[in-house]
């Protein structure tokens, strides 16, 4: 059977999905874009791994519109005047939603949504208000139809906050992914418990430590996507990954892995990562007539690159030939003090690498820990992390993922499942994630255990829709089918349950 | 004087566990460290194994898949934390009610492992076993946690005459106290230890503005004992601390206890009579879990 007639028969797609997947493989027809033998014997291994971008990028892996600028000027291409209210305000953002591209195709960056609408929310009622923003909410669950759409709210406190917060937990959906942005001198004790609160119910919002990422971006930055640092106004050209578990496979010993393998498989992603960002800007459409760009939405000269790992921990204790992983990385001193060796040298030469068309930083890509996929079952964690099965007590976990956070300007984050009885003290979890954060920790997701909404490893799903899946029905949300995948191979939703004694 | 440091650092205790984030010992997050050895022989109680001492009959060395534990030749067994593996195969076996597991610890000891979790704590508290059988180790444990700016609470069976000694009140926030019996044969029959000290202890605590909350559980089906030991609490504290109604678990109870008491938990509609009938008679602060 041909690949097309499998997924026009496929039960279990919607038509949008279909569509997707089509287009998907009607892309990987082409081989424009050509690397090294080197390159592609490393991904048939296994070693590097190209997320399934698809062979011939024709718009920028995430893009984070500017969309003050929209509130400012409107929109000509989409004849959209700048928002008098609230009602017109979100009518904006629900139409500019449906235009901005991704390698999803849905929009990885919806805004920061408090900051947008607060001015509109403030001049109405409040009932009213939570009216229209529970129906904006819902617009976005049907028409967004993926978990990887994203908006963030803080680290000020507002009405729009409180109510996207009360909204969020009223209607429990999977889709926006949301994110606060701490910051302990902005954000309100207040605020940030009712976030606890709402996350604790709902697995978001998730936590990103606003200080650190305004240190390596300015203001002006979005999380996108799963928890994805990029400026507003630019975008991530494309999120290619070492799976460092498979790349030691070939090393004699660390030290071998150090000079030799781990050297060789970064060299072959960059070239990736470089012929790809070339592409996009020289070769696709998308920087020269896209709408977003020629209206000034997003910059060409804000994006980057995103250099991705998954599988630190498998690698250290592969290379350290430590089989019992509960004894290994993030238990264990030598392998932890090697991952930290490891990720140094991944720095310093990703930083040595003048990457094109980044010129926003200084000629570099940034690392980027990536959450991993359905399909790496138990072999690579994601990014940085302990292992689901491995983990030790919360405490030692927060303590390694200080370590390894700050590597990651792009993103990476960790989750927490807490049992039911944390979902009674916010103020008890508050502190944890206020000390984690001043500590180095880039970004903390939690949830309760028995919650339909669960973040898998970095977007979220529901239960409910993963059954539908199993009983060979069709779920709206595209994300669904990755978090059975997550679910079945990778044990993803089975991570320690923080107890109370 | 030079021997009044070398007397402190040569002070140990018996820590049975340390949670490192608790989240209901107290308010916030807090480290929880439980202490080994309890006079009390309680038929509910849910770690059995924190009760006595170890008395060295080696019957664990034998059962322990691990290898873990040894018979050393000081008579005394020991536990290589590293190579086990927490099954609890060897507190399954223990026919003392007791733990190989129990690490004799000075106070610096316990600070260098506390200091870890410090920054994401609001305090400490103390649990066992019975935590005041250690009563000067806590003093001077107290007051090390105390020089960081953490708060110190102690979860007590009330065993412990707060009043002839209260040394350790002047170092602590203050006391979690459990009442589990207020009827004298009820409670000779549950506890295994009188009960008057624990009556006075909720008195004077009360008192001296030292009491943080007390804790009562709720029996499936003991209507008698259940509301006797709640009117008498929820009389005497009234609003002046928390009242923290437990349903009964069976988890980890001993069979034979399991089979008089119950071997389902209580019902939370039942429990919830009872915190009803405790704010009815004043204790505003009374609530389930």
């Amino acid at each position: 059977m041909s690949e097309a007639l499998k997924i026009i028969q496929d039960p279990t797609l919607t038509y949008k999905q279909e569509l997707l997947a089509l287009a998907r493989l009607g892309e990987s027809t082409d081989d424009t874009l050509r690397y090294s033998d080197a390159y592609y014997e490393a991904k048939r291994k296994g070693a590097l791994c190209d997320l399934n971008e698809g062979v011939m990028p024709y718009r920028p892996r995430y893009i984070c519109p500017d969309y003050e600028l929209l509130f400012q000027k409107g929109c000509k291409f989409l004849a959209l005047d700048p928002p008098r209210d609230l009602l017109e305000a979100v009518n904006v953002l629900e139409i500019f939603y449906c235009h901005v591209p991704s390698i999803t195709s849905f929009p990885v960056y919806l805004g920061d949504l408090d900051k947008l609408l607060e001015p509109f929310v403030i001049k109405e009622d409040r009932a009213y208000a939570k009216k229209v923003l529970g129906l904006f909410l819902r617009n976005i669950d049907r028409v967004q139809t993926d978990s990887f759409v994203h908006a963030d709210i803080g680290p000020e406190d507002s009405v729009t906050g409180r109510l996207l917060l009360e909204l969020t937990e009223e209607m429990q959906l999977a889709v926006p992914n949301i994110t606060l942005k701490y910051d302990p001198e902005r954000t309100s004790e207040d605020f940030a418990l009712a976030c606890v609160r709402c996350m604790l119910k709902t697995a978001k919002p998730s936590f990103a430590n606003h200080r650190m990422f305004v240190r390596e971006w300015g203001e002006r930055y979005a999380i996108a996507s799963c928890y994805n640092g990029l400026n507003i106004a630019g975008g991530g050209y494309t999120l290619p990954r070492m799976r460092l578990y498979e790349c030691a496979l070939d090393a004699k010993s660390p030290e071998d892995f150090l000079q030799r393998e781990l050297p060789r498989h970064i060299d072959l992603q960059l070239e990736y990562m470089d012929k790809r960002v070339k592409f996009i800007v020289e070769q696709s459409s998308f920087f020269k007539t896209n709408f977003l760009v020629t209206e000034g939405f997003v910059k060409q000269e804000n994006f980057t690159g995103m250099f991705g790992v998954v599988g630190l921990a498998e690698c250290c204790n592969y290379l350290l030939g430590i089989e019992d992983k509960k004894k290994g990385f993030g238990m264990n001193k030598e392998a932890t003090a090697l991952g930290v060796r490891i990720m140094d040298a991944i720095d310093a030469r990703v930083r040595a690498h003048e990457a094109p068309y980044c010129e926003a930083y200084g000629h570099r890509y940034r690392l980027h820990a990536q959450v991993g996929i359905d399909t790496d079952g138990m072999d690579d964690a994601p990014g940085t992390r302990i292992p689901i099965g491995a983990e030790p007590t919360m405490l030692e976990q927060l303590e390694v993922n200080e370590i390894f956070h700050p590597y990651f300007p792009t993103g990476t984050g960790d989750i927490f499942k807490f049992e039911e009885t944390w979902a009674k003290t916010p103020e008890a979890v508050l502190p944890i994630i206020q000390a984690s954060l001043e500590r180095g920790l880039r970004y903390f997701s939690g949830y309760l255990e028995n919650n339909d909404v669960v973040r898998v490893t970095g977007y979220l799903v529901k239960k409910s829709e993963i059954e539908k899946l199993r009983a060979k029905k069709q779920s709206l949300n595209n994300v669904t089918v990755f978090g059975m995948g997550a679910q079945d191979g990778g044990h993803a939703l089975d991570r320690r349950i923080q107890k109370h004694a | 004087m030079p021997w009044t440091a070398a007397s402190r650092s040569m002070l140990k205790a018996p820590v049975n566990r340390i949670i490192p984030f608790s989240n209901v010992d107290g308010p916030g997050n807090r480290t929880a460290v439980f202490f080994q050895g309890c006079p009390f022989n309680c038929l509910y109680c849910h770690n059995p194994e924190t009760i006595h001492l170890c008395q060295s009959c080696g019957a664990c060395v034998k059962t322990c898949p691990a290898g873990a534990l040894t018979l050393g030749g000081d008579g005394a067994v020991h536990w290589d934390s590293a190579a086990c593996v927490q099954c609890d195969t060897c507190i399954r076996t223990c026919p003392h009610d007791a733990s190989p597991k129990v690490r004799w610890m000075t106070v610096e000891e316990l600070m260098t492992e506390l200091r870890r979790s410090m920054p994401y704590i609001r305090g400490i508290s103390t649990s066992g076993g019975e935590c005041t059988l250690q009563n000067e180790f806590l003093i001077e444990l107290f007051t090390e946690v105390r020089k960081l700016g953490k708060t110190c609470l102690i979860d007590s069976n009330g065993s412990f005459d707060f009043e002839k000694d209260p040394r350790v009140l002047r170092v602590s926030e203050g006391v979690m106290l459990d009442v589990k019996a207020v009827e004298k044969r009820w409670s000779d029959q549950l506890i295994s230890h009188p009960r008057d000290t624990v009556l006075k202890n909720l008195d004077y605590l009360l008192k001296v503005g030292k009491l943080y909350e007390v804790r009562t559980v709720i029996l499936p089906d003991r209507d008698r004992e259940n509301e006797e030991t709640v009117r008498y609490v929820a009389a005497h504290i009234g609003d002046g601390c928390f009242y923290k109604i437990i349903r009964y678990r069976p988890f980890g109870v001993r069979e034979r206890w399991q089979k008089l008491l119950g071997e389902f938990e209580t019902d939370r509609d039942y429990a919830e009579r009872y915190a009803q009938l405790a704010r009815d008679l004043g204790a505003k602060k009374a609530y389930v879990v």
